[in-house]
C-alpha cells in the first residue's frame, strides 16, 4: 500500500515546477557541502596580501578571489563554501531530532488520549508561550557557544510544532477501521502505534521536517549574528556578523550579498519541498 | 464558552508560573558559578556582597527560590547592574518605540497580505500569483537582518532615501510623548524598518488569506452573484474577501507572537532602542536582572497572543465547540 502511494508522490512531484526548484537547490547545497574541502579555493581563515605587502582589506571580488575579501584579508568565497557545511549539518540534525521527537510526543499523546494526551498537550502549550530566538540566545550565551549547544537549544523549542500538526492527524487515524481491526486482532499498543499508525503520518512528518531544517537554519544565522555563534567555525551567520561589525553594508556588498542569499535559497528550498509535499498530500489545494 | 475562557486562563496562569520558574533554573542551574555571572564584577568586595544578598545568592536554592518569587508577584525585578535604574523604569522606557516599529510593521504586513492573498487566490494558476507566492516565500525564507543591511546599504547609504537607523536624529525626541513619537521626523525614521518587517511577515498571512479565499470561492453564494450579474470586481472585494478574512483574523495575534524573535533582530539592525535590542545588549553585558525581566515580559506578550488566538478562533469560527478544550 505504502509503496503504491510513495509513487503517486513522486509523479505528482514532477508536474509541480517549484516543488522541483526546491529539490533541485537543496541538492545543489548538498553537494557543495559534501565537497566543500574541494571546492574552497583557500583557507577560510587565512589572510591574504596584496603583491606589495599590504593586507587585502575588503578587496573587490577578482579571479583570485571570487567573492572578494573581508576586512581581516580572508577568502569569502570559502568562507560561504564552508558555512554550507554548517547550515546543512545544523538543519539536518535539527529536523531529523525535531521530527522524531514531535512525532514520538504526538504519536504517544494521540494514542493513549486522556491524562496522558492532557499532559503533553499542556507540556507543548507551555513550550509554545516561550520566546525562541531570546530563549535560545540565553541557553547559548550561559551554556558557552559551541555549535551542539545552538543545535540543542534549537531542538528544545522546535518540536512544538511537528507535535501539535501530527496529533490532531494522530487522533483522526485512531478512528479508522484498519486500526480498530488491528485491535481486535489483539496487537499491542506499541504495534499499534508504529507499524500501523507511523506509517500513515510520515507524509506530514516529512512536510514538517522540511520546514523545521529551513527554521533551524535561520535560526542558528540569527544567533550566530548577534555574537553568540560557534567561534570555532565558519557559519553563513557569523559572516554576516564580521560583516555588520565591520560595516560592510556601506562598500563590501560582496561581502554581504553571498552568505545571505545562500541562507535565503536553502531555507527557501525548504519551504518550495514542504510546499509541495503538502500538495500532494491535500489535494484541495493544488486544484 | 465562558467555561472554556475560564480554563484557557488557567492554563495561562499555570504556563506563567512554569515560565517564571524555568527562567529561575536557566540562569542558576546552568553550569558555571551563578554568582559571576549575576554579579558584576567590576563591583568592589562590599557591593557584591550587597548584591549577593540581595538576590538572596547567598542562601540555599528553595529560599531563592521562594524570594525570587515574591518578588516577581510584587513586580520587583531588581536593579539593572549596568544603570544601576530599577528594572521597571528601565523597561517602560524601552517598550514604547518597540510597541510603535511592531504594531506598524504587522499592520503593513497584513495590509499586503490580505490584498495579495485575496488577488492571487482569485487569479490562481497564473503568472502573477507564481511570482507573488515566490517572492513572498524569498523574503519569509530571508534572514529579517540580512534583508535589513541590504536595504540600509541600498535604501541609506546609497541612494540616502532614508535614515542609517535608529529613532531619531541626534538631539531630537526626548521631550515627552507627543514630540518624540508624532513627528514626521519620527515617521522617516520608522518607514524603513517597518517595511523591512512587513516584507518577513507577510507570507504566512497571505497564504492563509489564499487558501481562505480558494475555499470561499467554490463556495455557492459567489456562483449565485455571478449569476446575478455582479461584477468579478465587486464579488472580489464585497463577498469573498470578507467572507475569507476570518481565518486571517486568527493568524494575527499568532504572528504577532512569533514577531517577537524577529523584532530582536530588527531592533539590532536598525539601532530602534526597544526592548529587543534592550534583552540582546543586556545579556551581553551580564546584566542578569534586565535580562530575565526582559525575557519574561516577551514570554507573558506571546503566552497573551496564543490565548487570545485560541479564544478568537473558536469566537469567529461557530464550527470550533469549546467542550474538548
Amino acid at each position: 500500500m505504502s509503496f503504491v502511494k510513495w509513487k503517486r508522490v513522486f509523479r505528482l512531484l514532477l508536474k509541480d515546477k517549484l516543488g522541483l526548484i526546491g529539490f533541485a537547490l537543496m541538492a545543489f547545497f548538498i553537494v557543495v557541502a559534501i565537497f566543500a574541502p574541494f571546492i574552497i579555493t583557500h583557507d577560510p581563515q587565512a589572510q591574504h596580501y596584496s603583491d606589495n605587502g599590504d593586507l587585502l582589506n575588503m578587496a573587490k571580488p577578482s579571479s583570485e578571489h571570487y567573492f572578494g575579501t573581508t576586512n581581516m584579508g580572508r577568502d569569502i568565497f570559502s568562507q560561504v563554501v564552508a558555512g554550507t557545511r554548517v547550515a546543512l549539518v545544523v538543519g539536518l540534525t535539527c529536523a531529523v531530532m525535531v521530527t522524531i521527537i514531535g512525532t514520538v510526543i504526538a504519536l504517544v499523546a494521540g494514542y493513549f488520549g486522556k491524562w496522558v494526551d492532557d499532559l503533553l498537550m499542556r507540556i507543548t502549550d507551555i513550550v509554545y508561550g516561550i520566546p525562541f530566538l531570546p530563549f535560545a540566545m540565553i541557553m547559548v550565551a550561559v551554556l558557552g557557544p559551541s555549535i551542539w549547544n545552538i543545535i540543542i537549544a534549537i531542538v528544545l523549542i522546535s518540536w512544538r510544532t511537528t507535535t501539535r500538526v501530527i496529533r490532531s492527524e494522530v487522533l483522526s487515524i485512531k478512528q479508522r477501521t484498519f486500526i480498530q481491526a488491528a485491535k481486535l486482532n489483539g496487537a499491542g499498543s506499541f504495534r499499534i502505534i508504529f507499524r500501523h499508525i507511523a506509517p500513515n503520518i510520515i507524509p506530514l512528518s516529512l512536510v514538517f521536517g522540511s520546514l523545521a531544517m529551513g527554521w533551524a537554519i535561520i535560526t542558528e544565522a540569527s544567533i550566530s549574528f548577534l555574537g553568540y555563534g560557534d567561534p570555532l567555525l565558519v557559519s553563513w551567520g557569523k559572516i554576516l556578523f564580521d560583516a555588520y561589525i565591520a560595516h560592510a553594508i556601506t562598500e563590501a556588498w560582496w561581502w554581504v550579498i553571498p552568505p545571505g542569499l545562500s541562507i535565503t535559497l536553502l531555507v527557501m528550498s525548504g519551504f518550495f519541498v514542504s510546499r509541495s509535499l503538502e500538495e500532494i498530500l491535500n489535494p484541495r489545494l493544488s486544484r | 464558552m465562558v467555561s472554556f475562557i475560564f480554563k484557557r486562563l488557567i492554563q495561562t496562569i499555570i504556563t506563567l508560573y512554569i515560565l517564571i520558574t524555568l527562567l529561575f533554573f536557566m540562569f542558576r542551574i546552568l553550569p558555571g558559578d551563578p554568582t559571576t555571572m549575576f554579579v558584576d564584577a567590576a563591583l568592589p568586595l562590599e557591593a557584591r556582597e550587597a548584591v549577593l544578598e540581595q538576590f538572596g545568592l547567598d542562601k540555599p536554592l528553595h529560599e531563592q527560590y521562594w524570594l525570587y518569587m515574591k518578588n516577581f508577584v510584587q513586580g520587583d525585578f531588581g536593579i539593572s547592574f549596568n544603570s544601576r535604574e530599577p528594572v521597571v523604569d528601565l523597561i517602560g522606557h524601552y517598550l514604547m518605540p518597540t510597541i510603535f516599529l511592531m504594531g506598524s510593521t504587522i499592520l503593513l504586513a497584513l495590509v499586503i497580505a490580505i490584498i495579495l492573498g485575496a488577488v492571487t487566490a482569485w487569479y490562481r494558476g497564473s503568472k502573477f500569483e507564481a511570482i507573488a507566492v515566490s517572492v513572498a516565500l524569498f523574503f519569509r525564507s530571508a534572514p529579517i537582518f540580512w534583508i535589513g543591511m541590504v536595504a540600509l546599504a541600498f535604501l541609506s547609504h546609497q541612494l540616502n532615501l532614508f535614515p542609517i537607523g535608529g529613532m531619531h536624529e541626534p538631539g531630537q525626541g526626548s521631550n515627552g510623548f507627543f514630540e518624540t513619537y508624532f513627528t514626521l521626523e519620527f515617521l522617516h525614521h520608522l518607514i524603513l524598518p517597518s517595511i523591512v518587517g512587513a516584507a518577513y511577515y507577510v507570507a504566512s498571512p497571505m497564504l492563509v488569506m489564499r487558501s481562505s479565499m480558494i475555499e470561499i470561492m467554490d463556495e455557492d453564494f459567489i456562483e449565485l452573484n455571478r449569476a446575478k450579474g455582479l461584477s468579478e470586481k465587486a464579488i472580489l472585494f464585497k463577498h469573498a474577501v470578507r467572507n475569507a478574512l476570518l481565518p486571517v483574523v486568527t493568524e494575527i495575534a499568532l504572528i504577532v507572537g512569533f514577531a517577537i524573535g524577529g523584532q530582536v533582530l530588527l531592533e539590532v539592525v536598525f539601532n530602534w532602542p526597544g526592548i529587543g535590542r534592550l534583552i540582546v545588549d543586556s545579556i551581553s553585558r551580564n546584566d542578569y536582572p534586565v535580562a530575565q525581566a526582559t525575557f519574561f515580559l516577551m514570554g507573558v506578550i506571546v503566552i497573551f497572543l496564543n490565548l487570545i488566538a485560541d479564544i478568537l478562533y473558536g469566537y469567529l469560527d461557530p464550527r470550533v465547540t469549546y467542550k474538548k478544550g
